[in-house]
């Protein structure tokens, strides 16, 4: 009797009810999206370090995990790792940051980077020819609506020549002197993709690169891969702490106002049931329930909500790459949950305590 | 406690603190109400009779004096104890009727039996609907019901967990004569029928006239036993 009673009183007064859920929702939406974001942009980059087709990757002492970008180092590296042995290929490549923090132009042997990786796939036109000439992957050709034959200033015009499938190493790239000659970075490379000639030769060739190129960073593909997580980002924990924060209070805004005027409303009903003999813990049951069914029914709205972010970012933001995080689905429920009931204590405590008498005379 | 009483009141008072003033709404009341009477309490507005109405139904302590339900002493009582006391000994019928508008009238009567956790419905539970005359008004929202059916329904809720003792404060103060009429003689077969102790606080002195007997209170005291 005690849910009919929970049921009606939320059906009592809908808009009220769909809002709270709806803010709750976007509390949990807010998580899902931002999770969403960073695992899926950290997935992408795993991905596309898996495409180039290496085995071992080489990178400049102090160099980023996360950014082909940072640190350089000189390109006659690459020439000597070549040599050593079990090494198939080798290959150097300059990642340069242009136009938004998450772009970027990789400058690369074209030739040597096709054997590694397998090729490109193009989609439209063909590959780079001319020094200003660049090959751009289909994702960011559809963000910034680049065709073969469009030019983009980035410092200086790069004409597109081809479009091509995503999915290696970076979303732009363009032959590596030129890169190196328009970036004022001659000789340097910022990665070395080493491919190996056997699978089970892999552990000792990054034993070697490491006593050959002591303070490098050098990594089995896969060790590299594991270490693209969102612990390895610098803050990532901290802003997604604050963020998942600012929406839990949110959720406990929401609830305490939506409860805190129920009960004010209720006040009444609360003195009839005090006079039937209701316990000030079947009052605060009455009013957490009320909370609980509310997150609950936030909490599908939020997941709801969150493939409709991602469908929003895919089209509008395609760099964003965002995916669903199952594992956060209740994550994101229980923090939600206990914003509510932390939301609902004064207000279930204020109706709890409630006078029978001056509750059935309040009109 | 006098033999036989299920209510026994002795030099009880009342006091209520408003600011700096202190208001004596009972000033030594001594009533004895026996098992299976009627009584109506009748008296001017400002006499004492909804204060003594709360203190019997449990929803105040009183201040001093003694008072007696069922055996139990409501002065020693904790809150606790008072909610169990409104929970299974006594029933309340309000002259607005207090019922809860989004449950039905059937659900009003069944979240009193819910909150006293009682597991099944009464054996009369049925008989208690047909005599009250609700039993095809039951699945209605009291938005639905009159003024008259309210009344009857909030009977129900009241009885539905075999109280010791109805309460029943102006129960016709919101009604027109003629369903003010139905609603006591419900009361007087509930009384006759079934045994069921009814106290009833009204100004009316119509209604006091259904009852078995009538006390007058004036000035926070009970004027004629």
């Amino acid at each position: 009797m005690i849910n009919r009673l929970v049921f009606e009183n939320l059906k009592h007064r809908p808009v009220r009810t769909l809002l709270s859920a709806l803010a709750i929702g976007v509390q949990v939406v807010l998580m899902l999206t931002l999770v969403g974001v960073s695992e899926g942009m950290l997935h992408d980059v795993a991905e596309r370090s898996r495409g180039t087709g290496a085995d071992v990757i080489i990178r400049a002492p102090g160099s980023s995990i996360l950014t082909f970008s940072s640190g350089t180092m000189d390109e006659r590296i690459v020439g000597k790792v070549r040599e050593q042995p079990h090494v198939a290929l080798a290959t150097g490549s300059l990642v340069h940051p242009v136009g938004n923090a998450f772009n970027a132009i990789a400058g690369i042997n074209l030739a040597q980077f096709n054997e590694m990786s397998g090729g490109f796939q193009y989609i439209e036109g063909g590959p780079f020819t001319e020094p200003h000439d660049m090959i751009i992957d289909s994702v960011d050709a559809s963000e910034a609506h680049l065709h073969a034959g469009s030019v983009v200033d980035f410092g200086v015009p790069w004409r597109v020549t081809g479009i091509v499938v995503p999915g290696k190493m970076s979303r732009m790239f363009a032959d590596l002197k030129s890169v190196q000659d328009t970036y004022s970075s001659s000789g340097q490379v910022s990665v070395i993709w080493v491919k190996v000639d056997q699978p089970q030769n892999i552990p000792l060739v990054v034993d070697e690169f490491k006593k050959l190129l002591p303070g490098y960073g050098v990594w089995s593909l896969a060790d590299y891969v594991s270490l693209v997580s969102a612990d390895n980002v610098p803050m990532l924990r901290e802003f997604t702490g604050v963020v998942i924060g600012i929406g839990a209070v949110i959720g406990f805004l929401v609830v305490f106002l939506s409860m805190y005027t129920a009960v004010l409303e209720r006040t009444r009903e609360i003195g009839i049931l005090k006079a039937l003999g209701a316990s000030p813990g079947y009052v605060l049951g009455i009013l957490l329930r009320e909370t609980v069914l509310l997150a609950m029914v936030g909490m599908i709205a939020g997941i709801a909500l969150s493939y409709g972010a991602r469908a929003l970012l895919t089209q509008f933001a395609p760099n964003f790459t965002t995916i669903i995080v199952y594992s956060w689905w209740p994550r994101a429920g229980l923090i939600a949950l206990l914003a509510a009931l932390i939301g609902a204590i004064y207000p279930g405590l204020k109706a709890a305590r409630q006078d029978p008498i001056e509750a059935l005379s309040y009109d | 406690m006098t033999d036989g009483a299920i209510i026994e009141a002795r030099e009880l008072t009342k006091t209520f603190h408003v600011g700096d003033v202190d208001v004596h709404a009972l000033r030594g009341v001594n009533l004895s109400v026996a098992r299976g009477e009627f009584l109506s309490v009748v008296g001017p507005s400002g006499s004492g009779k909804s204060t003594l109405f709360h203190i019997l139904g449990g929803l105040t302590p009183p201040t001093s004096g003694s008072v007696m339900i069922e055996g139990r002493d409501l002065i020693q009582m904790s809150d606790a104890d008072r909610t169990s006391l409104r929970k299974k000994i006594v029933g309340f019928v309000f002259q607005k009727y207090n019922l809860l508008p989004t449950l039905t009238a059937e659900e009003n009567i069944e979240i009193a039996r819910d909150i006293a956790g009682s597991p099944a419905r009464p054996a009369a539970f049925d008989s208690i609907v047909k005599l009250l005359g609700i039993e095809g008004r039951l699945h209605h929202k009291p938005r639905a019901l009159s003024g008259g059916e309210q009344q009857r329904v909030a009977i129900a809720r009241a009885i539905v967990n075999d109280p010791a003792i109805l309460l029943a404060d102006e129960p016709t103060g919101n009604l027109d004569t003629q369903n003010s009429q139905v609603v006591l003689d419900l009361l007087r077969r509930l009384n006759h029928e079934f045994g069921q102790t009814i106290l009833m606080i009204t100004h009316n002195p119509e209604a006091a006239a259904y009852s078995d007997r009538i006390v007058h209170m004036r000035d926070g005291r009970i004027e004629q036993l």
